[in-house]
């Protein structure tokens, strides 16, 4: 069990962030600055928040009332740093031997041999950190961070530093980890993709504040704010206004839209995801645009359209697909009702 | 040739080095983590042996050492010793001069250190101590002992200060340094000549080790 509820001031940055997890694995979420490592580093200790508490599995961590901060050695709380943070002057062996340095030297020699088998560092136990892969690094940090038998596991970043190839192998292995680890883990990244495969619960954060906590499909699905649709990898917003329960205004795009999801007072925006434009005409929500761009990428084209309104939608189709319709000047779109995501919170940063 | 100046000297650069290494270190680790303006000053005043003519340093030690004056005296009545025209006055002299240098290099070390190395060791239980010495040491370990040598080097030639502090005694309290001006005045050029050259060699020496230091640091 993990509960956060902190306040940090540091110069004109707020931090605001409260969230509670309980044997899984959370993502925070957010865009680069918006405090997702100053949180880590108030968890571990290493930061001090101003005011709040953080308890893991019913020990107090931080109590700002009560006067209780423990200092980070006794936190046991296994921090993984972007760029791994390992001795550089200690081989791998002594590097893990570090995070065992409680025990016992005998048993620590055995934590030593396990974790090496168990992270599959056999025969570079002599090895110094310059001279092992990144991925090899990656493992080296963790078994370092398991030697000490952590009861939290914080993970800022894990992937930041490695090549695109590496990636994949690894995010495989951090899965049988984590599986095995079996505690509370929180997750850095700004990274939709890897926060779908690996965590299960997300919190968003938007420049210093926790807002959605949200099981992982919950958010991809209906973000609910602004900030949240941009992290899930939603490309098309417009400013909107309430007409009733199930339509909206789109301001930007010029149009008239029905939704599936009921309209509540507090809207600012709506979100389109570009793969949930189709070309053609459809029931309803048909927008007349004219094709202002055509781009190839890999697998896919991109189609970037104005709207009625001048503002820009972007669409994503199959190559074929997009070979099938053979647009000219003109095209009209539709947009399903189920798929107008209807926002709240800012749009400043959108448009 | 007696080579009592020689002897003397490099006791005296020996002591003071010694004195500074650890000075310098505590300093620049400790100052690194106070308020900025407390920072800023101590900084200055720390640093500014390395800028003063070291005659005025000399002066400032004589007026707090001197026979006549608040340290000196009281040394004086409390042991029955002078502290100042002493081989070993030469020891607060060069100590002063050149422990901005250690200092400097050690704060250069410890600064470019990366400091997420002292926190994920935190986080793994080890100790304040434990990571100073078996992590934070070793890693600025060659800007260190750069600071280490280049002080000795430094000390070996003090003068200004030096000359002031424990004057010049043939036999007692002459160094390389005051011996070389010494023999000059009184016009014995041949000797002059060659202790300059026994000054010459050592320093270069030093500064070979320096430079090797610092290709291996590079590597």
């Amino acid at each position: 069990m993990l509960l956060v509820d902190i306040k940090k001031k540091l110069g004109d940055f707020r931090l605001a962030v409260s969230f509670e997890t309980d044997g899984q694995v959370l993502a925070l979420l957010g865009a680069s600055g918006c405090g997702k490592s100053v949180t880590l580093k108030c968890i571990a200790g290493i930061l001090r928040p101003d005011s709040g508490r953080i308890v893991v599995n019913d020990r107090v961590l931080f109590d700002s009332e009560k006067h209780i901060d423990l200092p980070p050695q006794k936190r046991r709380v296994g921090y993984l740093f972007q760029q791994y943070a390992l001795f550089p002057n200690m081989t791998a062996a002594q590097n893990i031997a570090a995070g065992a340095y409680h025990l016992p030297r005998a048993e620590r020699r055995e934590t030593v041999a396990r974790i090496v088998k168990r992270f599959h560092l056999e025969g570079l136990e002599d090895r110094y950190p310059h001279q092992l892969s990144g991925g090899q690094q990656q493992r080296l940090a963790l078994g370092r961070i398991l030697a000490g038998q952590p009861e939290l596991l914080l993970l800022d970043e894990p992937f930041a530093a490695l090549d695109s190839h590496l990636k994949w192998q690894l995010e495989l292995e951090l899965m049988d980890t984590l599986a095995d680890f079996g505690g509370d883990v929180v997750f850095v990244s700004h990274d939709r993709d890897e926060v779908c495969r690996l965590c299960n619960t997300v919190c968003v954060l938007t420049e210093g504040r926790s807002e959605t906590m949200a099981p992982v499909r919950e958010l991809m699905a209906s973000p609910g704010t602004v900030s949240a649709a941009m992290l899930s990898g939603c490309k098309n917003y417009s400013r909107a206004a309430r007409l009733d329960d199930h339509t909206v205004r789109c301001d930007d795009w010029g149009v008239t839209l029905r939704t599936a999801a009921e309209v509540g007072p507090g809207i600012t925006a709506v979100g389109v995801r570009a793969h949930h434009i189709v070309p053609g005409e459809g029931v309803e929500n048909n927008i007349s645009c004219t094709v202002s761009r055509v781009i190839e990428d890999v697998f896919s084209t991109i189609v970037m359209l104005t709207t009625p309104g001048g503002g820009l939608l972007r669409m994503e189709l199959d190559k074929e697909r997009w070979a099938a319709v053979g647009a000219g000047e003109n095209l009209t779109v539709h947009i399903a009702p189920e798929h107008v995501m209807v926002l709240t919170g800012g749009v400043e940063c959108t448009i | 040739m007696d080579w009592y100046p020689l002897l003397n000297s490099l006791r005296i650069a020996a002591i003071s080095a010694g004195i500074v290494f650890f000075a310098g270190i505590a300093a620049a680790y400790y100052i690194a983590k106070l308020p900025r303006l407390l920072k800023g000053v101590l900084d200055v005043v720390l640093t500014l042996p390395l800028v003063l003519p070291p005659t005025v340093v000399g002066y400032l030690l004589l007026r707090l050492l001197g026979p006549r004056r608040p340290v000196g005296l009281w040394v004086l009545e409390t042991f029955g010793a002078r502290l100042t025209m002493q081989w070993w006055s030469a020891v607060f002299a060069v100590t002063v001069v050149v422990f901005p240098l250690m200092y400097r290099t050690a704060r250069g070390a410890f600064e470019s250190f990366d400091e997420t190395l002292a926190q994920s060791g935190r986080t793994l239980g080890l100790s304040n101590t434990y990571i100073f010495w078996r992590i934070r040491m070793p890693c600025c370990r060659q800007g260190i002992i750069a600071g280490a040598v280049l002080s000795f080097a430094r000390a070996i030639g003090e003068y200004g200060a030096t000359s002031m502090v424990a004057g010049y005694t043939p036999g007692r309290t002459a160094t390389v340094a005051t011996e070389v001006y010494q023999l000059w005045r009184i016009g014995n050029d041949m000797l002059a000549a060659r202790w300059v050259a026994v000054n010459i060699a050592i320093s270069a020496v030093v500064l070979l080790a320096v430079n090797l230091l610092e290709r291996r640091q590079g590597r």
